[in-house]
C-alpha cells in the first residue's frame, strides 16, 4: 500500500480533566484519498480534523502528516500548515480585507510571494470557484455560499496538499448549499486529498472514498460509502443513518 | 342569492406634508400636544434667557483693555481682560520679546498634526516629518542654537505647552497601550502579569499624585548631578497615565474579534505579530475608536493638571496673568470663558475627526 499522508496511532485526547474528546484514534489516509466524516453532535469528528493542523492537540499517542509528525516543536506545526488548507463552518474571512486581500495574505507575508505573483495566484483560485469578479468586495457584501467558495480559494492559495472541511455547508442556506458543493466535487474529482466532516450524505456518495462514523470520540465504523448506506456494521451507524436519512 | 355589490372603500387622505421649512416644523415641533407644549415652554425659556446672554456678552460687554470701564455699573462681559493679557494667556511666561518663537513653533505643530490626520500623509516618511517638526519645534523654543537665546523649559508656558504635551503624549501613550493590550492577553505569564500590574498601579492613583512623583520624587532617587528636564519628566508621567486607560479599552476591544479570526491566520501560516497586526489589531482599532478618541479628549484636558507642578499650560498661564494683577482679578471669568473656547475648538476637532475615521474603517461592513 501506498505511503499514508494522514496517519494517526492511537491518538487520545482530553478536553479538560473530565471529557475524553478521542478515543484510541488509529486512521490511515492515502494521498488523493476523499473521507467523509459524520456522526451525531459532540462526538469528536470536528476535533479529529482540527488536530491535523492543530488547531487542537492531542495528549497521547503519535500523528503525522505528510511525514512530520505534529509535536509542541513550533517549526513542525508550520510546516504542517503549509500543506493544509481548511474550511470552516463560519468561513472566518476576514471582514476588513477585500476578497483578493484576503487570499493574497499569506502567500505574501508566509510565502513570500511578490504581489503581482500572489494576485495573479489568488484570481486563478477565484476562477476556480467561479467568483473572479467579486474579487475587490468585502466579505460582508457577498452572500454565505459566495463567502464559503472565498473561503475555498483563500485555503487552495496555500497550494496544499490536503484540503480540510469543517462542516462546511451547514452555517448555508439551502438554496446556497449546491453551489459550494459542486466546487467541492469538482476538487475532489481533480485529486485533492480530502477530509470533510459533514451531514451532506448525496456528497459522501457522490466523491468519498471512506466513510467514517464517529461516536463518543472513537471511530465506530470506516467503510465504503456503498456499504455504509446499504449495509452499515454498527447498532449506532444504523441508528444514526435512521435519524438523518429517516425523512 | 344576494347579490354583492363592489364598494370602493374611501379614498385615504393625502399624507400630510413632511417636507419644507413648514413640514418640518409641524412633523418635529408640533406633532402633538406633549410635543407642542414642551415646544412652547422650551422655546420660551429660550426666549427669556438668550436676550440676556447676548446682551451681558456683546450688547454691554466692554471690549477695550480698560479695567476702569469694566468697574461702571451695568456692564456686561470685560473682554478687555483678554485683550490685554491674551499674550500671557496663549504663551506664558515666555519672554515676551521673544514670543515670535512659540508662536511659528505652535504653527508649525499644529500643520504637522493636521496633516498627520490627512490620508495622503500616511506614508512611511510621515515619521520623518514628525521627527523634523519636533526638532524645529524645540530648537525653537529652547533655543542656544543659530544664534537664538536659551529660554528654559520653566518659562515655556501657555498653548504651545498644552500642545506639546497633548500631541506627544497622545503619539506615545498608543503605541504603549497597544504593547500593554497585547501582554495582556499574552501566553507568557511574566509579561502578562507585568502588565496587569502596571495598569492596575497606574489606573489606582490619581493624574496628580503621578504628576508629584515625576516631579518631585523621581529626582531624589536619581544619582547626584543627574537630571532629566521636569517637562520629560513630566511628559512621561502622562503618557504612562494615559496608556495604562488606553490600555484597557484596547483590550476591549481585542477581546471582541471571534476565535475563529485566529483560527483561520493559523491555518495560512499567519506567525504570532503577522496575525495581530494584519487581523486582530485592524479590527479591534476599528471597534474601540469612539472610546479612543474619548480618551484623547480627555488626556488634552489633562495636560491642565501640569500647572500643580509649576508648568503653565494654557489654564495656568491664565491664572498666572490673572492673579498676578490685582487690577484684572475681578474678570477671572471672562478669561475662562475665553480658554474654554481655546479648549472648545480643539476637542471639538478631534471628536469630528473621530466620526470620519469611523467611517473610513468601517467601510467593509458597508453592505
Amino acid at each position: 500500500m501506498q505511503e499514508p499522508i494522514i496517519r494517526f496511532d492511537k491518538v487520545n485526547m482530553w478536553f479538560g480533566n473530565d471529557f475524553h474528546v478521542l478515543r484510541d484514534i488509529d486512521l490511515c489516509v492515502a494521498p488523493g484519498e476523499r473521507i467523509v466524516i459524520c456522526g451525531p453532535s459532540g462526538s469528536g469528528k470536528s476535533t479529529l480534523l482540527r488536530c491535523i493542523n492543530r488547531l487542537e492537540e492531542h495528549q497521547e499517542g503519535h500523528l503525522y502528516v505528510d511525514g512530520v509528525e505534529l509535536t509542541d516543536d513550533l517549526k513542525a506545526i508550520d510546516d504542517v500548515r503549509k500543506k493544509v488548507g481548511m474550511v470552516f463552518q463560519q468561513f472566518n474571512l476576514f471582514p476588513h480585507l477585500t476578497v483578493l486581500e484576503n487570499l493574497t495574505l499569506s502567500p505574501m507575508w508566509v510565502g513570500k510571494l511578490p504581489k503581482k505573483e500572489a494576485e495573479a495566484r489568488a484570481l486563478a483560485q477565484l476562477e476556480r470557484v467561479r467568483i473572479a469578479e467579486q474579487a475587490g468586495k468585502y466579505p460582508l457584501q457577498l452572500s454565505g455560499g459566495q463567502q464559503q467558495r472565498v473561503a475555498i480559494a483563500r485555503a487552495l492559495c496555500l497550494t496544499p496538499k490536503i484540503m480540510l472541511f469543517d462542516e462546511p455547508t451547514s452555517a448555508l442556506d439551502p438554496e446556497m448549499i449546491k453551489e459550494v458543493l459542486d466546487v467541492m466535487v469538482e476538487l475532489a474529482n481533480q485529486g485533492m486529498t480530502m477530509l470533510c466532516v459533514t451531514h451532506e450524505m448525496g456528497f459522501a456518495k457522490a466523491v468519498a472514498d471512506q466513510v467514517i462514523f464517529m461516536d463518543q470520540g472513537q471511530i465506530v465504523e470506516q467503510n465504503t460509502p456503498t456499504e455504509f448506506f446499504t449495509n452499515p456494521r454498527s447498532e449506532r451507524s444504523k441508528d444514526f443513518l435512521s435519524k438523518i436519512l429517516g425523512h | 342569492m344576494n347579490a354583492t355589490t363592489f364598494e370602493p372603500v374611501a379614498a385615504r387622505p393625502a399624507p400630510v406634508r413632511t417636507a419644507g421649512a413648514a413640514g418640518w416644523i409641524r412633523t418635529n415641533l408640533f406633532g402633538d400636544w406633549k410635543t407642542g407644549l414642551m415646544t412652547l415652554l422650551a422655546g420660551g425659556a429660550l426666549l427669556y434667557v438668550l436676550p440676556q446672554v447676548f446682551g451681558w456678552a456683546v450688547l454691554r460687554a466692554v471690549w477695550l483693555p480698560d479695567y476702569n470701564a469694566c468697574r461702571v455699573e451695568g456692564v456686561g462681559a470685560c473682554w478687555g481682560v483678554v485683550a490685554e493679557k491674551y499674550r500671557f494667556i496663549i504663551f506664558g511666561r515666555y519672554p515676551y520679546e521673544e514670543q515670535w518663537r512659540p508662536l511659528v513653533a505652535t504653527v508649525l505643530m499644529l500643520c504637522l498634526l493636521a496633516a498627520s490626520c490627512t490620508r495622503a500623509f500616511w506614508r512611511p516618511w510621515l515619521v520623518l516629518i514628525w521627527v523634523a517638526i519636533l526638532a524645529a519645534f524645540f530648537a525653537l523654543m529652547y533655543g542656544n542654537v543659530f544664534g537664538l537665546s536659551r529660554i528654559e523649559t520653566d518659562r515655556w508656558g501657555g498653548l504651545p505647552l498644552t500642545i506639546l504635551l497633548a500631541s506627544l503624549s497622545i503619539t506615545l501613550a498608543f503605541p504603549i497601550a497597544v504593547a500593554v493590550a497585547l501582554g495582556r492577553r499574552s501566553g507568557l505569564p511574566a509579561i502578562r502579569a507585568f502588565c496587569t500590574i502596571y495598569v492596575e498601579l497606574i489606573r489606582g492613583v490619581p493624574l496628580i499624585s503621578v504628576l508629584f512623583m515625576a516631579s518631585f520624587m523621581f529626582p531624589l532617587f536619581m544619582p547626584e548631578g543627574f537630571s532629566i528636564d521636569v517637562l520629560i519628566r513630566v511628559l512621561a508621567g502622562i503618557t504612562l497615565f494615559a496608556a495604562a486607560y488606553l490600555a484597557e479599552v484596547i483590550r476591549g476591544g481585542l477581546q471582541a474579534i471571534p476565535k475563529g479570526q485566529l483560527e483561520a491566520a493559523a491555518t495560512l501560516g499567519l506567525s504570532y505579530w503577522q496575525t495581530q497586526i494584519k487581523i486582530v489589531l485592524p479590527q479591534a482599532l476599528a471597534m474601540v475608536v469612539p472610546s479612543i478618541m474619548n480618551n484623547f479628549i480627555g488626556l488634552f484636558k489633562d495636560t491642565s493638571l501640569v500647572t500643580i507642578v509649576s508648568l503653565y499650560e494654557l489654564t495656568g498661564a491664565l491664572s498666572l496673568a490673572i492673579n498676578s494683577d490685582a487690577n484684572w482679578r475681578p474678570f477671572k471669568l471672562e478669561g475662562y470663558l475665553f480658554i474654554a473656547m481655546i479648549y472648545f475648538t480643539f476637542c471639538f476637532l478631534m471628536s469630528r475627526y473621530s466620526l470620519w475615521i469611523e467611517k473610513q474603517v468601517n467601510k467593509g461592513k458597508a453592505r
